[in-house]
């Protein structure tokens, strides 16, 4: 197969997604090739423990998304709690405290849809675990626009509804257990 | 995708347009965001184009007031960031009780939520009656609502966490009452503040100020207007006056970075030193 050709990866995990995401970051390479966002559902008030603490069990760099800050390849930024992540057309971050949606602040729609206007088909997005439908419409915007989507196979993430809901939203390209996705990340980016 | 090209463009248009017309100034905002809202509206009233939105501000006053209200962030809460409001009691509030008047300036104070919440404390701390406290929005709307004191009951067990985690002296309940489904601020503390129109984008400096909150507001903005806006609060502070910005906020992107010393780095609290 040939190597996709992606200049941003998007992630999008609610509940379970701890597990989840120690399974995937630490697994990566530094100078991983290519800048990755992530939005985790948090509470409100969560302080940056869950950054910090990847980021001691990681080669990559992993941070918090600061407003105006360029992405850069071998870097994973994460959006802080009560604050959407957005990224612009010169490809930088920008935050908001507008409205939540879906619930939730950061959103994942928020994310995966600016991320599909600044990056077209060069996007790709992975939704996981997660207990509510945050995430499918974003996905079906960067389907829209010629990006490309992994879902975490639903059977085997820890809570479905997320998945699932984005497999109902859009025509997804893969859905994989969090084995196989670390494995399409280490070989086809 | 030429569509988003072109949507693009209509968006450069429709803000020259609103600012030419209206007078109010997004041309320097961060684009996703404000593309968001926009779209948004879109969505909602059914027009098939940010072109055929641009023929209705222009000719339909109403629906520009509808928009105006979604390209301004109205999204506040009482005590938002305990953590700020703790050290401000605890690092700003021992300097401020040194002073014989006191001028405040809330930038960007939407529906007022901060402004009361910074009272509260100001009286708690014995300062409120030598406060002169101005609270400055570019939406009238907004302003006017900020003006009322009035919030949603759902949000006081939130408030009241808020408070308490931020260092309140009291019972938050002394500072509303509750009728029907919303909350009415203590009208009390009405009493020394100023509600102003002002906007950051094309206004000037505000007085003598010895503290000047402006947060969540500068994240909105493109770095020369980020520039602007903290050059106005430069020259609107006095000698050692405190400026406290969002969580998320910085001086970073503004030639003024030096002319400011950081009090307490994790809460963005600064003072002028130049």
């Amino acid at each position: 197969m040939d190597k996709i050709d992606c200049e941003i990866i998007v992630i999008g995990v609610s509940a379970g997604g701890l597990e989840a995401m120690r399974k995937i970051i630490p697994k990566l390479p530094a100078g991983f090739p290519c800048p990755i966002a992530i939005v985790q559902h948090l509470h409100p008030q969560s302080d940056d423990f869950l950054v910090t603490d990847l980021n001691s069990r990681s080669q990559v760099t992993v941070k918090q998304a600061d407003e105006k800050e360029s992405l850069k390849p071998g870097f994973v930024y994460f959006a802080s709690s009560n604050y959407h992540l957005l990224i612009e057309n010169d490809k930088t971050f920008s935050l908001s405290v507008c409205a939540l949606v879906n619930f939730a602040r950061p959103a994942i729609d928020v994310l995966f849809e600016t991320a599909a206007e600044a990056f077209k088909e060069k996007t790709l997005g992975i939704v996981l675990t997660g207990a509510n439908h945050d995430g499918s419409q974003g996905a079906k915007k960067i389907k829209e626009y010629g990006g490309k989507i992994i879902v975490q196979d639903p059977e085997t993430a820890e809570v479905d509804v997320m998945p699932r809901s984005t497999i109902e939203a859009t025509d997804v390209d893969y859905v994989m257990d969090l084995e196989e996705i670390v494995h399409f990340l280490l070989n086809e980016i | 995708m030429s569509k988003t090209e072109n949507e693009n463009i209509e968006i450069e248009l429709l803000l020259e347009a609103i600012f030419q017309k209206y007078g109010y100034d997004f041309r320097q905002y961060a684009r996703a965001s404000i593309k968001r809202r926009i779209m948004h509206r879109l969505a909602v009233t059914k027009l098939k184009s940010i072109s055929e939105m641009l023929e209705k501000v222009l000719y339909d006053v109403n629906f520009f007031e509808t928009l105006l209200l979604d390209l301004s962030v109205n999204v506040t809460e009482m005590f938002r960031d305990p953590l700020f409001f703790k050290v401000l009691r605890k690092e700003v509030i021992p300097v401020l009780k040194t002073y014989p008047f006191l001028k405040i300036w809330h930038a960007g104070c939407a529906t007022g939520e901060e402004v009361y919440s910074f009272a509260i404390i100001l009286k708690e701390e014995g300062l409120y009656d030598k406060a002169q406290i101005y609270a400055t929005d570019f939406n009238e709307v907004i302003l006017h609502k900020a003006k009322q004191g009035i919030i949603s009951l759902d949000q006081i067990k939130q408030y009241t966490m808020n408070y308490q985690k931020a260092g309140g002296k009291e019972s938050f309940a002394n500072y509303y009452t509750a009728k029907y489904n919303s909350v009415l601020i203590d009208q009390s503390l009405k009493k020394n503040i100023v509600f102003s129109d002002h906007n950051l984008a094309t206004d000037g400096v505000f007085g003598e100020m010895n503290l000047i909150m402006c947060r969540n507001t500068l994240i909105y903005f493109r770095k020369e207007l980020q520039n602007r806006a903290i050059g106005l609060f430069k020259e609107s502070l006095c000698h050692l006056g405190f400026l406290c910005l969002g969580t998320k906020e910085s001086l970073m992107f503004s030639e003024y970075e030096k002319d400011f010393e950081p009090v307490e780095k994790k809460a963005k609290i600064f003072r002028r030193i130049n």
